[in-house]
C-alpha cells in the first residue's frame, strides 16, 4: 500500500495539469454565447483545487516512482481524470446520473466514442467541444502510454521486438529520452490535426464541426456532433477526408514521424504493421462492399463502395464514425466489421484491440505450428518484417491473447446475465474493449447506450478502460501479488 | 619471383601448391607452426610463424624484397591489416587480399592506397558459391567455366551408353547442332587425355570437356544430355558460410532445404534466410532424410567442412535415390577416390576452385583467367594477344601455324569487333563495346587484343603456352 501515496501526489501535479484543458471549451462557451461559461469555469476550479489539495497533503510522500507504481499510475489517470471530466457534465444538464457521465466521459477519453447523450445536434456547443476535446487528449495520452510507458512496464508488442531488432526497424528508435519522444509525436499528432481541421473546413463544415471531428478522427475516438453521426452531413467529400485520416491515425505516429523527419514515404513501407492495416483495410473495403452490393442493399457497387468504406474503415481503425445504419446490413458485414475492429490498428496508433502487431505474430505462430508438424525437424523462428521474434515475447503474446479473449467472453456472460440478448452484449463488450464505439443490435450506430441500465453502463465504462489499457497493465492492480510486499 | 603467403589454411595450402610448382620463392606465415611443418615436409618453401599482421613477422618473411603478398587467412582483419603493413613499412608492389564480409566489398574506397592498400580482393566462398549455383542452373555438368567476362563457357559432361554422345563419332556432332558453333576441346578417357579428331569415337564414361558462347549453351546441354527437368528441388546439407550463401542466392527460384546440425547456427539460418526450410539434425541421419523425402530431391550438395561427413552423407543420399549429388571435399586424395567410385556425381575441391581468379592475378604475361580442370591435372586459361606479326609468336598466325605444344590446344576466340553498343550510355556512362566468340578452327587468325582460350591437358604445359603469348623484347 506503500504505493497509493507517491502515485496520489503524481496525481494531483496530473490533475492541476489537467485543469488547462477546460480553457478550450470556455473560449467556446463564451464565443457562442451558449449560457454554459459558469459551468465550465466552476468545473476548472474544482479540478485545479482538487489537483493542488491532493498535491499538498501527500507532498511529504514524494519519492521518485518505481516501474511497478506506473500500473497503479496509468489507471488511477485514467479513472480519476475521467471522473474529474464529468463535472461540467453534470452541472449543464441537472437531470444526468454520474454513471451516466462518467460513461461519456470515460468512452471521450479512452477514445472509444460511444454515447449516451441524445439530442447532440442541440447540445451547447462548448459541451460538444469538451467531449472531442476528450477525444483528442485520451489520443495523445495513449500515443505516450504507448511508445514511451508500456514498454518500461513491459507490456505491450511494440518496442518489446523493436528493441532488440537490428535493420530499418531501428529507427524506431526516434529520440534518447522518452520525455524527447513524446514532444516529438504530440508534435507530429498536432500537424496532423491542424491539416485535418483545415481540411473538414475546406470540405464544407463549419469551424466547431471542423474542430470537433478532426478531434475525434485524429483520437480515433470517434464523438460526433450530430446524433446521425457524420451521416448527418451527407457529404462525401467529408467523408473521404475523415477516411484518410482515421488510416494516418491507426499507423504508428513513430513511423509518422520517421517519414516526416526525413521526408520520405518508404517509412511506411518499412513498417510492416502499417502494411499490414492497409492490405486488410483496401481488401475488406472492396470485397464487403461487393457482398453488401450482392444482397442487394445498395443500388450501385459504388454507393455501396462509399458508405462500405466510410464504415468499415471507422469500424477496423477503432474510430467509431457512422455514415449509414451498418446494423441493418446483412449481418456478415458488421460482424466482421467487428472483427477487424480487433484486429487491425497499429500499435502506437490511438487505436485500440489487439493491434496488428499481435496480429502478425500470432499468424506466423499458427504457421510455425502447423509446418512443424510437417517437418519435425525444422528450426523456424517467428519472424516480422524478416527480425526473428524471441520466444518469450510470442508466449507473452500469446498470454495477452488468453487474456483478452477471456475478458470478451466473461464481460459478454455478465451482460447477457444482466438481461441484455446476445447480439447486443457481444457487440457492446468488442466495442468498447476495442473502443470503437457503436457496437450491434440495440447499441449498433443508429441507437446509442442509452438503453443500457447502470449496472450495464458501468460494466461497459469498465471495459474501455481494460481495452485501453492493454488489459494487462490493468489486471495487474487487481492481483494479489501485486499489492503484496 | 618472391611471394609471401599468410595462412597456411585450405586456401593458402592449395595456392602454396599450385605457385611452388612453377619456381617462385614462397613464404608462408601462419600462427599455427604444427600446420606449417606439415606443409613445409611437402612442399619445397619456407615458413615464418607468427601473426601475419605484425611488422616483424611480416619483415622475417622477407617482405622487403617480396614483389607479391597473398593475404588469405581467416581473419578479414588480419588480412586487411597485413596489407596496409607491407604497404606502409616494406612497399611490396602487389597485395592480395581474402576478404569473406561482403560489406567491404561494398565500399571499394576502403580498399585503395590510401587505406586499406588492397590490389585485389577474393572471397573464397563466393566464388565456391557463384560455381555451386552454375551447376544448379546446368545439373548434368561436371563442371561450368566462364571466361571472358561470361561471353564463353565451357562445360565437361560425362558419356553415357544409351546418351546423345557414346559411340558416335565426334564429327556427327555438328549436324545435330546446325546453328551452333561449338568446339570439343578435349576429352579424358580413364583419366587420360586423349586428343580429340573429327573420327574420335566417344565411349561411354568419357569426359567430355565442350566449349560454346554462353548464349548457345542451354541449347547445347539440351543436345547433349537429356535434361529431363530442371532443377526444382535441392536439399543442402551443412549451413557454414557456403551454404548459407548458396541457400540465400537460390532460395526465390529453388525450394530450399538446409540441413544443420548445431543449435545456435541454425537458429541464425532461420533467422537470415526468408524462403529456405531449416532443418536440425545430422545430415548422415538415415531417417531424416528419409521424412524430408529425398528421393524427390533433385540435388543434394553436401556442403559441411568435414570431408567424410560430405562423402557420407552425399553417398547415402544417392542410395536413398537423389537424382544428383555433389560433394565439398578438400582433400585431393579422397577426390578421386569417390568420383571414380560413381558413388557421388560431382566432386569439388573448394580450394582449386576457388584460387583460379588469384592464379590469373599472379601468372606473368597476360593472362585474364585460369581454371583448374580435373581437380588441378589439367587447366584452361585465357590468355589475352598483344603485339604484332613480328613480335609476337600467335599474332598474324593462323592456328595451324602456331607452334602449340602437344596437349595444348586453342578452342576460342573472344574479339572485339571495335563497334559499341550506345543504347546504355545513359545509365552506365560508357558505350559498351560488342565482342565476337569464334570457336577456334584452323585456319582462324589471330588477332592484337584478340582474348585466346588455351586448353592444356596437364598441368606441365602452362608455362611453355605462356611464354609463347609474351611479347619479344623488341616490342617496347
Amino acid at each position: 500500500m506503500d504505493a497509493l501515496l507517491p502515485v496520489a501526489n503524481v496525481l494531483g501535479r496530473l490533475l492541476s495539469v489537467f485543469s488547462l484543458a477546460y480553457l478550450m471549451p470556455i473560449v467556446a462557451a463564451i464565443h457562442y454565447n451558449d449560457g454554459t461559461t459558469p459551468d465550465f469555469v466552476a468545473a476548472m476550479v474544482i479540478c485545479l483545487g482538487a489537483g493542488l489539495i491532493l498535491y499538498a497533503v501527500t507532498r511529504a510522500n514524494y519519492r521518485e516512482l518505481k516501474p511497478r507504481d506506473g500500473f497503479l499510475l496509468v489507471s488511477a489517470v485514467w479513472a480519476l481524470m475521467a471522473a474529474i471530466a464529468t463535472i461540467p457534465l453534470l452541472l449543464v444538464y441537472d437531470n444526468m446520473s454520474f454513471t451516466d457521465a462518467f460513461f461519456e466521459t470515460m468512452s471521450g477519453l479512452t477514445t472509444t466514442g460511444s454515447t449516451i447523450m441524445t439530442d447532440l445536434d442541440h447540445a451547447p456547443p462548448a459541451v460538444n467541444l469538451w467531449r472531442h476535446e476528450l477525444n483528442w487528449l485520451g489520443g495523445m495520452g495513449i500515443i505516450v502510454l504507448a511508445v514511451a510507458v508500456l514498454p518500461l512496464l513491459g507490456v505491450g508488442g511494440m518496442q518489446l521486438y523493436k528493441a532488440e531488432t537490428p535493420g530499418p526497424m531501428k529507427d524506431a528508435k526516434l529520440t534518447a529520452r522518452i520525455a524527447d519522444t513524446a514532444k516529438a509525436l504530440w508534435l507530429v499528432y498536432f500537424l496532423i490535426t491542424l491539416a485535418c481541421i483545415g481540411l473538414l473546413k475546406w470540405a464544407g463544415l463549419s469551424w466547431l464541426d471542423a474542430i470537433c471531428h478532426a478531434f475525434a478522427a485524429l483520437g480515433l475516438g470517434g464523438f460526433s456532433t450530430r446524433d446521425a453521426s457524420v451521416g448527418a452531413f451527407d457529404n462525401p467529400l467529408v467523408e473521404f477526408i475523415l477516411i484518410v485520416f482515421m488510416i494516418i491515425a491507426a499507423m504508428n505516429f513513430a513511423t509518422h514521424f520517421v517519414a516526416l523527419r526525413g521526408r520520405r514515404l518508404s517509412a511506411y513501407w518499412h513498417d510492416v504493421e502499417a502494411r499490414g492495416v492497409i492490405a486488410l483495410i483496401v481488401s475488406s473495403c472492396f470485397g464487403v462492399a461487393l457482398y453488401v452490393w450482392l444482397e442487394g442493399t445498395y443500388e450501385d457497387y459504388l454507393t455501396a463502395l462509399r458508405h462500405v468504406s466510410f464504415n468499415l474503415v471507422s469500424m477496423a481503425t477503432d474510430c467509431g464514425f457512422a455514415s449509414q445504419d451498418f446494423d441493418k446490413w446483412p449481418v456478415f458485414a458488421p460482424l466482421w466489421m467487428l472483427f477487424l475492429s480487433c484486429i487491425t490498428a497499429s500499435s502506437g496508433s490511438t487505436g485500440g484491440g489487439i493491434k496488428m502487431i499481435r496480429t502478425l505474430i500470432l499468424a506466423k505462430q499458427a504457421n510455425r505450428e502447423l509446418t512443424r508438424l510437417v517437418h519435425p525437424a525444422v528450426v523456424n523462428p517467428v519472424k516480422v518484417g524478416g527480425n526473428p521474434i524471441p520466444n518469450s515475447v510470442v508466449i507473452a503474446v500469446l498470454g495477452f491473447i488468453f487474456l483478452y479473449f477471456m475478458s470478451v467472453v466473461m464481460l459478454t456472460f455478465l451482460l447477457i446475465l444482466s438481461g441484455l440478448d446476445f447480439m447486443t452484449a457481444l457487440g457492446a463488450v468488442v466495442a468498447s474493449i476495442n473502443n470503437a464505439g457503436p457496437g450491434l443490435n440495440k447499441v449498433g450506430p443508429a441507437t446509442n447506450y442509452a438503453i443500457l441500465t447502470d449496472f450495464q453502463t458501468w460494466v461497459c465504462s469498465f471495459t474501455m478502460l481494460l481495452g485501453r489499457l492493454e488489459v494487462l497493465s490493468l489486471a495487474v492492480v487487481f492481483t494479489p501479488q501485486f499489492w503484496r510486499k | 619471383m618472391k611471394i609471401i603467403i599468410l595462412g597456411a589454411g585450405q586456401v593458402g595450402t592449395s595456392v602454396a601448391e599450385s605457385l611452388v610448382s612453377e619456381a617462385n620463392d614462397i613464404t608462408v606465415v601462419d600462427n599455427n607452426a604444427e600446420r606449417l611443418n606439415i606443409l613445409q615436409e611437402r612442399l619445397d618453401l619456407r615458413v615464418v610463424p607468427g601473426n601475419a599482421a605484425s611488422p616483424s613477422v611480416l619483415d622475417a618473411a622477407g617482405a622487403v624484397d617480396a614483389d607479391l603478398l597473398i593475404a588469405v587467412t581467416q581473419s578479414d582483419q588480419t588480412n586487411l591489416c597485413a596489407c596496409r603493413v607491407a604497404k606502409s613499412l616494406f612497399n611490396v608492389p602487389q597485395r592480395i587480399a581474402r576478404l569473406r564480409a561482403a560489406d567491404y566489398q561494398e565500399y571499394p574506397e576502403l580498399l585503395d592506397d590510401k587505406n586499406f592498400a588492397v590490389d585485389y580482393a577474393i572471397c573464397p566462398e563466393q566464388i565456391v558459391t557463384d560455381y555451386l549455383r552454375k551447376l544448379i542452373e546446368f545439373p548434368e555438368a561436371l563442371q561450368v567455366l566462364e571466361f571472358t567476362d561470361g561471353l564463353v563457357t565451357m562445360i565437361a559432361v560425362t558419356a553415357f551408353e544409351g546418351g546423345p554422345l557414346a559411340g558416335k563419332p565426334l564429327k556427327t556432332l555438328p549436324e545435330r547442332l546446325p546453328n551452333i558453333d561449338i568446339r570439343v576441346a578435349a576429352i579424358f578417357r580413364r583419366d587420360q587425355a586423349i586428343s580429340p579428331t573429327g573420327d574420335t569415337l566417344i565411349e561411354s564414361g568419357d569426359e567430355v570437356f565442350i566449349i560454346a558462347a554462353t548464349a548457345h549453351i542451354r541449347e547445347v546441354m539440351t543436345e547433349l544430355r537429356r535434361m529431363d527437368k530442371p532443377i526444382r528441388r535441392v536439399i543442402i546439407a551443412g549451413g557454414g558460410n557456403i551454404g548459407l550463401r548458396l541457400a540465400k542466392a537460390i532460395e526465390r527460384s529453388v525450394g530450399v532445404k538446409l540441413i544443420e546440425r548445431d543449435r545456435a547456427r541454425s537458429e541464425r539460418l532461420a533467422a537470415e534466410l526468408t524462403h529456405s526450410l531449416v532443418l536440425r539434425g545430422e545430415s548422415t541421419d538415415e531417417a531424416l532424410l528419409d521424412s524430408e523425402s529425398v528421393e524427390e530431391t533433385d540435388m543434394f550438395l553436401a556442403l559441411t567442412n568435414d570431408d567424410e561427413d560430405n562423402i557420407m552423407s552425399a553417398s547415402l543420399a544417392k542410395q536413398m535415390g537423389a537424382r544428383r549429388t555433389l560433394a565439398l571435399i578438400n582433400r585431393k586424395s579422397y577426390v578421386d577416390l569417390v568420383q571414380s567410385a560413381g558413388r557421388i556425381d560431382i566432386a569439388i575441391s573448394p580450394a582449386q576452385t576457388s584460387i583460379g581468379k588469384l592464379l590469373a592475378r599472379v601468372r606473368r604475361g597476360d593472362v585474364a583467367a585460369v581454371h583448374s580442370l580435373r581437380r588441378g591435372a589439367a587447366e584452361a586459361l585465357e590468355l589475352v594477344a598483344h603485339g604484332d606479326a613480328k613480335h609476337c609468336k600467335v599474332i598474324g598466325r593462323s592456328i595451324d601455324d602456331i607452334d602449340l605444344p602437344a596437349g595444348a590446344s586453342i578452342a576460342a576466340i573472344v574479339r572485339n569487333t571495335g563497334q559499341t553498343r550506345t543504347e546504355y550510355k545513359d545509365m552506365i556512362g560508357y558505350e559498351v563495346p560488342i565482342h565476337e566468340v569464334i570457336m577456334a578452327h584452323h585456319d582462324t587468325v589471330i588477332r592484337d587484343g584478340d582474348h585466346v582460350i588455351v586448353f592444356c591437358t596437364s598441368k606441365k604445359l602452362v608455362g611453355k603456352v605462356e611464354k609463347l603469348f609474351q611479347v619479344g623484347w623488341g616490342y617496347f
